[in-house]
This record gives C-alpha cells, structure tokens and sequence, in this order.
C-alpha cells in the first residue's frame, strides 16, 4: 500500500536476532512463561486465577492488579536506565550499539510513562477513591475492569516488541518524519502507535469512570468541599484525561495512516506537515505530565494531614491549585519546542504561561510546609517519601522555570539539562507520591503494613541515588552533553560527572531491589493490620477494616465534616453515642463478575498484532471479536445481583464490626 | 449494572423521564455525556488538521475541482431530517409507544445508509479521479476527517440495529429506553460534527 518512493522490502525477521542479550531475554522470558504455567498448574491456580483476577470487576481488586503491573513495567524501563547509564559511563563505551541504544532510550521513556506511571495513579485510583467517598465501587465496574485489560494487552504488546519485530526506536515521542515508513521501517514504530492507541482508549475510559464516580456517587452529606484532597486530585487528573487523551488518539492514529497506508499528514512530501505531530503530541503530552503528578500531590496532602495530626492547611487553595493547574498545563504545550521557531510573540505566551503554572504549585508547597508547621510529626515511611519529595520539586521547579524562558531554552534545549529536569519533576514528583501512596493505602489492600526498616533503607538509599545521578546531569547539560547519544569521546570532561550519574543510577537499582526485599520480607514475617486505622487516618477508607470486605461498606456512612472518619473519631473521644445512628442493614446490589473485558481486550491485541505486521487479515479478525463482544454485551441483561443481609451479617460478624 | 446507590441518588418519580428514572441509567446518560466531550475533541483536532493542510494540495486536485455542490447537499439535508427522525424516536419512548419509536428508528436507520452510500459513492468517485488519500496532504486529512465521521455514522447505524432487536424482544423499558435516548444523543453529536464539516470542508472549499 505504499506509494512510489517507498521501501516496503525491508527484511524484517519475525523474532529479532543476532544480539547475544536478546537470546539471554528470550532465554529468561520462556522459563519465566514456564514456571507461571507450572505453578499455576501444581498448586490448581488457573481456577482461582480465572474467578478472583481476571473476571473481577471489584475496583480494589483491578487497583492491586494495576500496582503489580506498575511495579514490574518500573522494573523493566529501570532495567533499561541502567543499560544506558552503563553505556554512557565511560567514554567511548562498546557495550550497547547504536540502534539498540536508540531502542533502549525508546522503550525507556514509553514504559515509564505510559506502562509505569499510568497505571500507578490507576492503582491508587482504585484502591482509594471509592472508599474515600463511602462508595461500593466505581460509576461503571465493568469499564472498570476493560481499562485495565486495555492497559495490559498494549503493555504487552509494547513488551512483545523486544524479542518480536524489533523494538521501536524513535524515542518515547516519537517524531516525523523521522518516524515514517521511508526513514524507519518495520514494526518497530508500529508496535509504539498501536500499544499507545490500545492502551489510551483504556485511560479515557477510567478518566470518564473517576470524573462520574466522584461526581456522582459520593456518600450523602460529602459535599464537594468536603472530599478528601486526593478525590480532588483525581478529578483534576481525570478532566485532563478526558480533554487531552483524543489530541494523542489523533496523533497517532494520523502517524498510522500515513505509516500503514502511505497518506501525507506527517511527511516531508505532497505538502505534509510534521510539526503538526508534535503540536497534537504535546497538546496531550503536556498536559500528560499533570496528569500523573497531580495525584501525586493528592497522596501527599493525605500522606502530610494524616502523620502531622493537623488537618491539611488551605483546603480551599488547595483545591483552587488543582484546577488552576488543570486549566493552565492546556496553555503550555508549545515549550516542548520553542525551538520551532514559532516566533516571539507565540514564544513569549507559551513562556509566561509556563512560569505561571509556577504559582498554583507554589501555593501547594506551602500548604503541606504550613500543614506540617507546629504539627505533631511521626516520621513513618508514606511521611518521609512525601518529606524527600519536597526539595525535589523545588530543585525541580525552579528548573522548570529556567526552562520555560524560551531565549535559555534555545541553550538546554534537548540537553541534559532537561534530562535533568524532568526526572527531578517526574521521579522526584510522580514516583516518591506514588511510592508513598503504596506505603500508605499498603495495608487496607492487604492487610499487612510493611516493614518499617528495610523500607528506610530504601528510601535513604534512593534519594541519595537519585541526587547522585541526576545533579551532574544538570552540569552535563551546560557543559553541551545532549540527550539521545550513545557514546562520547574522551576529552570533553564529560567522564567524571557521567560516572558519578552512574553510580546514582545503580544506586536506585539498589532502592527498587530493597523494596521488592521488603515486600517478600513483610509477607514471610507480616504486620497484620488489625484496626483497620494503622496511621490514625482522618478520611472514610481508615474506618474500614483491612483489606475491606468486597461490598466496602455494610452501610452507606453519612458525612457531616471534612475528614469524615476523623470527625467521628473525635465525637466519639467526646463520648458521643454514633451507635444510635445505625440504620439496619439492607442488601447492597453489586455488578457480576465478568469474562469478557479480558475477551474484548484479547480481540483488541490481536487486531493491535495484526496491524503492526500489516496482517490485515488478523486486524480484521481482531475488529470484529471487538464488535462482537460488545454486541454481546449490549444484549446481555442479567448484570448484577443482591448480596443478601444475612451474608453481610456474617462477614461484618467475622470481620468483628457488628 | 446499577449498583448499590438507589438510596444515595436519584429515587424514581413521575416527574423523571423514564430513561432517568433508575440511577444506572442516570449515571450512564451521564457518563455517555463526558464520551461525547471526548469524541468531540477528537474531531476539533481533525479539523485542527484539515484546516492546516487543505490548502497543500502538492499540485493535486484542488477543493474547488472535488467537491460536488448536488451531492454534499444531500448528504447534509438526508443527515439532518435523520437527526429529526432519531429525535421523533425518543419523542414516541417517552409516550411509551414501542412500534412508533421503533418505526421512526428504521426510518433514521434507512436515512442513515442512504448518507453512507452517498458519502462512499464520492470517495469512489474521487479516487477514480486520482484524487486519493496518498495524492496530497489536503486528501489525506480531508479522507481522514470525512472517513471517520463516516465510521462514527456506521457505527452508529450497527448501534440502533441492535436496540431495534432488544425494542422488538423486550418492549420499552428502563434498559432499552436508556439505550434509545443515548443512541439519540451520539446521532445528534454526529449531526452537529456533520454542521461543521459541512461548513468548514464543503462551503469553504466551494466558496
């Protein structure tokens, strides 16, 4: 289908070869497949597999297969940190070639993204917002559950990439016209557009889900000033979502047409016009970056009101910041390329909308410092991820803004500078919130709160790796290192800092090693949670008990403050009877579980697959077990059902709530 | 698949229309809302793109040379009686009348296939004229832009086919009433796209 000028014979081999490294990961990845498989079998799991995960639509359930995703994806793009940060340790280094350089940054940047960050705020997402509003699950469950089979299946098809067509290698935003068929063919690209596409469709999904299940369902008496911050948050991520997730749906769509059907949007011919991918790349990618740091600042309101014992200082600016961000982060997205050329004027709006995002943040800042101010502080591992995180954001910040002046700019721009910068922001924001989201909202999942040394360990070894690696990136930058190559000559005094940034990088290898030891650690010797309140919470989900029954709650509770569940506690230190207020208990309806949002999603791989080998036969096939199966659902009308009162009577009685 | 809020939401009354009246249907008009802001921004950035390009036509055939003024008018007249039809159709759902919703349905339906063989019979028309997707910029977006406001059209079409089968078999109820009023929502959003397409590709391209 492609037109004259077009190379369309490219030999692509349909499993990548001639890598010694790939043969050691195919090696790994079959002996991983096999032992799944094996213990799956041996201990007669595929049942339970089936009926517990897969088919479930419980919110709690789909938040802790989210986190396990997001915990692996951060192994896998960190895995591919430290192979560039090998690499780029010494000069002249052979240990990776350029292309599997190219690959490698590529991959990077898309998974931790789109497969690590996103699917954590999902995660927490699902874990917390339902039980913060006093609701027994999210607005449409079994949306709910095809989210994050959609998330799943483009992971996968992303990963699949590595040992199976090639990796893409455009970088992580993938630019035309770099990124057409005449300068990059193959699947590599391919896998990127579809993987991407497949997986957007989930998060607009979840984004409509969050934005209707706070609106509308929260407990009576919570009015929208009285939500928990993180709610707030949430409804400032999903808005995002929901106006910026389209602008990526087109652009890559766009880049697809032209890539698999040789049109012109992106070309250099027929009067294509690439910046025009980039302006709708960013016009999502920007706003993206919010997207994943403003529940970031949500957990770490929680986190700060929670272990100061105060409640948070200037909720309502609080609340004012979330959505100035949420309107301004659509008003900046050309400073990812003043280097267009745009001109002054486009320059110097996009610059002084840049700085202002500034403000809101500042305000937030201030807010947790003046929360944390004279309060009763108890250094727990959620409160000392949410400290660390502090003067990152500030180094961060402050970064941001040198970046934002578009005559500065036209100096770091693509340099290591910005590196830098956007791993102080996205690492030191993204990651330490929802690192302390997880330490946090860690024992209402499972019940087990997690070892306290062993995760200090982390957390020191951590921030000190992360100031280790990315401060000499700064300096790199100004010494003219730029982002996106792969070897460098000796002589330009370079090799130290790029040492030491290495160093920083296994560091946090070492980190993440440490909490993965941690987690095994506290499940062979756990700390049972047996409150239910483990931090002296101040919000609903902390009057549950951990992990809370799959209904949630046995009685839908009545909100009468901010920090409902802190209220109540308080009346009750006054002696306040809140007993005389239980209503009986009714039976609660809940949705069925259901097979096919797995079904739907494996029909969505297929089509993906078919389409990034040009197999249009197999993307057909795939399209129409898609309409399928939403035809099926349309048609299907027994949907949920009622869980009666005595059934709810004894798990409250076992969970020693009646 | 309501769940268990009945008694935290929207209890059923007289005054509610019977698509509101049980709180999953009241949350799902709600949520079918924020879709369509979704799709809407999806188009806004396909029109983001026509407009940039349509002027590139790379020595290709130009608008004034395509565009056919008989033919997209009828496409816009057939499109905009099919909205008033699916309208008329939710009007009859709410008196509880099955087999007139149900008949103002195929009449939408009927219309909407006519729109579809008439925007097809164009784009054959134009290909066999050279002017194809791959010729310039300005076709690719213009296919593009045109093409999936036709697939949202089919779609749409499959859509109501479907909900004509659960009318037949199961009457107008708070289920299928729902489904009505929301298919009439996505065929009037299409409508509007339809407006704008009409105005920003067909008018400007023919002025």
């Amino acid at each position: 289908m492609h037109l004259p000028g077009y190379v369309n014979n490219v030999a692509t081999p349909f499993f990548v070869t001639g890598d010694p490294m790939i043969y050691a990961s195919d090696v790994l990845i079959v002996l991983t497949l096999v032992a799944i498989v094996f213990v799956l079998t041996y201990f007669k799991k595929w049942g339970w597999l089936w009926r517990e995960w897969i088919t479930t639509v419980d919110h709690k359930k789909i938040g802790i297969m989210y986190l396990i995703a997001a915990l692996l994806m951060l192994f896998r793009g960190g895995v591919d940190a430290m192979l560039m940060r090998t690499q780029l340790a010494l000069p002249n280094m052979r240990f990776l070639e350029a292309e599997h350089y190219d690959q490698i940054f590529t991959t990077h940047g898309t998974i931790m993204i789109l497969f690590m960050a996103m699917p954590f705020i999902f995660a927490m997402f699902n874990i917390a917002v339902p039980l913060q509003i006093g609701a027994r699950d999210v607005a449409f469950p079994y949306l709910n559950a095809i989210s994050f089979w959609l998330f799943f299946f483009g992971a996968l098809l992303l990963n699949l990439s590595f040992v199976i067509g090639g990796s893409p290698d455009g970088g992580w935003t993938s630019y035309p016209p770099l990124t057409e068929w005449p300068t990059d063919p193959g699947p590599g690209e391919n896998f990127y557009l579809l993987a991407l596409q497949i997986s957007g469709i989930g998060s607009m999904a979840t984004g409509i889900n969050f934005l209707v299940t706070i609106l509308k369902m929260r407990a009576p008496g919570m009015t929208l000033m009285r939500m928990p911050m993180f709610c707030w948050s949430v409804v400032g991520a999903s808005i995002l979502i929901i106006f910026s997730f389209p602008a990526l749906t087109v652009a890559l769509a766009l880049l697809m047409i032209d890539r698999l059907f040789g049109a012109h949007f992106f070309t250099m011919l027929q009067g294509g016009n690439p910046m025009m991918y980039v302006n709708l790349f960013w016009v999502w990618g920007h706003p993206e970056v919010y997207i994943v740091v403003l529940p970031a600042f949500g957990i770490f309101s929680e986190v700060v009101a929670t272990f100061s014992r105060k409640r948070l200082f200037g909720y309502a600016s609080m609340v004012a910041s979330i959505m100035a961000i949420a309107v301004i982060s659509y008003l900046v997205w050309l400073h990812h390329f003043f280097t267009m050329g745009a001109g002054p004027g486009v320059n110097s709006f996009f610059a002084i909308s840049t700085m202002s995002v500034g403000i809101p943040t500042g305000v937030k800042v201030f807010n947790w410092l003046f929360t944390m101010y004279q309060g009763r502080i108890r250094l727990k591992l959620p409160m000392l991820w949410a400290i660390g995180f502090i003067p990152n954001f500030a180094i961060g910040g402050a970064t941001g803004v040198m970046l934002a002046v578009a005559p500065g700019d036209y100096q770091y721009h693509n340099s290591y500078f910005l590196i830098a910068h956007f791993h102080q922001v996205l690492i030191g924001g993204v990651v330490y919130g929802m690192l302390a989201g997880m330490y946090y909202w860690w024992p209402k999942m499972f019940g087990i709160i997690l070892n306290e040394r062993i995760g200090r360990w982390a957390f020191w070894v951590f921030n000190i790796g992360f100031y280790v690696c990315f401060l000499p990136q700064y300096e790199l930058g100004f010494m003219g290192m730029t982002r996106r190559i792969y070897v460098y000559p000796a002589g330009m005094g370079w090799t130290a800092l790029n040492l030491i940034s290495t160093i920083g990088a296994y560091l946090m290898g070492i980190a993440f090693v440490l909490i993965v030891w941690q987690v095994l650690y506290s499940i062979r010797f756990p700390e049972r949670d047996v409150t239910g309140d483990p931090w002296d919470g101040r919000t609903l989900e902390w009057s549950l008990p951990s992990p809370a029954p799959h209904y949630n709650f046995a009685r839908i509770p009545t909100v009468t403050a901010r920090d409902a569940w802190w209220a109540e506690k308080e009346a009750r230190r006054r002696g306040e009877d809140v007993q005389k207020e239980l209503r009986p208990l009714e039976p609660i309806h809940m949705p069925n579980n259901s097979g096919r949002p797995f079904i739907l999603s494996v029909c969505f791989f297929i089509g993906g697959f078919g389409l990034v080998f040009e197999w249009y036969w197999l993307a057909i096939l795939g399209g129409l077990g898609v309409m399928l199966c939403l035809l099926l659902r349309s048609l299907e009308t027994n949907t949920d059902h009622y869980i009666p009162v005595e059934e709810i009577r004894r798990t409250e009685a076992a969970l020693g709530r009646l | 698949m309501s769940l268990a809020h009945e008694e935290v939401l929207s209890t059923p009354s007289s005054d509610v229309p019977v698509e509101y009246s049980t709180e999953d249907g009241a949350l799902k008009i709600f949520g079918f809302w924020i879709f369509l802001a979704t799709d809407l921004i999806l188009f806004a950035c396909l029109f983001t793109m026509y407009q940039i390009l349509h002027i590139n036509t790379a020595g290709g055939p130009t608008e004034q040379e395509l565009y056919d003024v008989p033919g997209f008018t009828a496409e816009t007249l057939i499109l905009l009686v099919s909205s008033f039809t699916c309208g008329l159709a939710t009007l009859e759902m709410r008196r509880g009348r099955r087999s007139a919703s149900m008949g103002w349905l195929v009449v939408t339906v009927l219309l909407g296939l006519s729109f579809i063989f008439l925007e097809v019979r164009e784009f054959v028309d134009y290909v066999n004229r050279g002017a194809t997707m791959q010729r310039s910029a300005f076709l690719s977006s213009f296919f593009t832009l045109v093409g999936t406001h036709g697939c949202h059209v089919s779609l749409g079409i499959l859509w109501m086919l479907s909900i004509l089968y659960q009318l037949g078999r199961r009457g107008i109820s708070a289920m299928t009433a729902r489904k009505i009023f929301i298919v009439g929502l996505y065929w009037h959003f299409l409508d509007v796209v339809w407006v704008f397409i009409f105005t920003v590709v067909y008018l400007q391209g023919v002025m």
